[in-house]
């Protein structure tokens, strides 16, 4: 298992033992990440923070993950302020950005950008978000809160729920559980669909996938990650809300479910979940948005080869 | 004797077992009605063979490339190229689909990457051969139509 210097393009570029690794070291990292003990380990080392499209969790994450560990962070949040105005490549811009730094961290609103990049830096590229391609970074610490809100990945019924025809991160998600023989169950709105690609994926990966339509029934689900309908998807603004409404959580819905289900959400959340929820011991959502910072720590001591 | 529906040539290309009906897009493809203005081209369609009905080419006077044939592949995955030197076959080769295509077919994602104005050359992982699937090695969409695609 070799780090140092490797691109994080896709959770596909990781196999289930590299996936593991990560989370442990992620594990270690976790006082560190709270602040209740200091770090030098990337002392010396700067991170760029090309943010082409705004973020607020994705960034602050990595920039506060970089600086626990004694780094520095250099970059922009808006392309707008770069010479990309000027009509300068994406591929230039990196090239220029990989000159300053030791690792690139990226969001582009197109997919693929993050492979390009990877192709044209020789420092490390970490994708945060290629348009509607890929989010490693969300997928490893989803993957991560799971394990400590239940001891482990393997064994747990997953639900995905929402949109799951355009969310980017529910593809790499659903890949990434079935790769740790995770049965799920997919609830959506008819419009919103699971891609049938990414069923058939998880199904010839060995793992049972249920199908279904509503909330009615949770009594087997371990972990719920829910995730936003987007009001864009829905030509007819009346049609939404009727969709969005028979999907909101809230208290009478967790008395369908088991007591120790937890309930995720990669933010930012609209209506889907009752805030009177955010209370119960079942909401880990805000710990999820935390743990960003000790997996994407322990991402950016691994491909700089600061640990093994 | 068997009468020959299509004549043989002195030099050039014979492009066999196209698959029928795609003679004209491999025409197309090779951009052949443009650059080889000055050479005889014969085309036969739905031609009866032993090994079933298939289109046939034949370009007098040139030998085409290789990176010119893996664009064929494409399209015609069972053609064979034969290079004719007075009346003889001199080479006889199946066109092979490599395993990453490179610069031939454009991305069908209008968000993709390789369809921006970036130094790069489009590039295709070749998922399966038969039936042909391929897929973005940038944005890893898979083309669904890869003639409409090709560049």
């Amino acid at each position: 298992m070799k780090f140092e210097g490797r691109d994080v393009i896709s959770i596909r570029d990781f196999s289930k033992e590299e996936i593991l690794h990560i989370l442990d070291v992620a594990e270690k990292m976790m006082p560190i990440a709270k602040g209740e003990k200091k770090s030098s380990l990337l002392n010396g080392y700067i991170m760029a923070s090309l943010f082409f499209e705004p973020s607020t969790r994705t960034r602050l994450s990595f920039e506060a993950a970089m600086k626990r560990l004694g780094g520095g962070v250099i970059g922009f949040s808006q392309p707008g302020t770069t010479s990309m105005q000027k009509g300068e490549s994406l591929a230039d811009t990196i090239r220029t950005a990989e000159s300053y730094c030791d690792v690139i961290v990226m969001r582009h609103p197109q997919e693929g950008s993050a492979r390009m990049a990877a192709k044209f830096a020789r420092v490390p590229v970490i994708n945060g978000g290629d348009g509607a391609g890929h989010h490693p970074t969300q997928c490893l610490l989803d993957l991560f809160t799971i394990r400590m809100g239940k001891g482990k990945i393997e064994g747990n019924v997953v639900a995905l729920l929402g949109d799951l025809k355009y969310g980017r991160t529910v593809h790499s998600l659903a890949y990434a559980l079935a790769l740790f023989g995770v049965d799920m169950i997919f609830i959506s709105p008819k419009e919103l669909q699971m891609p049938k690609e990414v069923v058939e994926e998880c199904r010839e990966m060995g793992v049972n996938i249920e199908i279904k339509n509503d909330i009615e029934d949770l009594s087997s689900v371990d972990v719920l990650y829910v995730t936003r309908i987007q009001k864009e998807r829905f030509p007819d603004p009346e049609e939404y809300k009727k969709v969005a409404g028979s999907y909101r959580i809230d208290k009478e819905t967790l008395k369908k479910a088991k007591e120790d289900m937890i309930i995720m959400h990669p933010l930012p959340r609209v209506d889907e979940i009752s805030p009177e929820i955010d209370e119960t011991k079942n909401a880990v959502y805000f710990k999820q948005t935390f743990n960003g910072v000790p997996v994407r720590m322990a991402l950016l001591a691994l491909v700089l080869g600061a640990i093994e | 004797m068997k009468e020959l529906k299509v004549q043989p040539i002195k030099n050039g290309t014979v492009i066999d077992h196209i698959t029928p009906g795609n003679a004209l897009k491999v025409l197309k493809i090779l951009g052949i009605t443009e650059k080889y203005a000055d050479s005889v081209i014969s085309i036969a369609m739905n031609v009866v063979g032993k090994r079933g009905v298939k289109d046939i080419v034949k370009i007098e006077n040139r030998e085409i490339d290789p990176k010119e044939v893996n664009k064929i592949a494409l399209i015609a995955p069972n053609a064979t190229i034969n290079i004719i030197r007075n009346y003889e076959v001199v080479e006889k080769y199946k066109v092979s689909i490599p395993d990453e295509i490179v610069g031939i077919v454009r991305c069908a994602n209008p968000n993709c990457i390789s369809n921006s104005r970036e130094p790069i050359e489009t590039k295709f992982i070749v998922k399966s051969r038969n039936p042909l699937r391929i897929k973005c090695y940038y944005c890893e969409r898979e083309v669904e139509d890869i003639s409409s695609q090709i560049v």
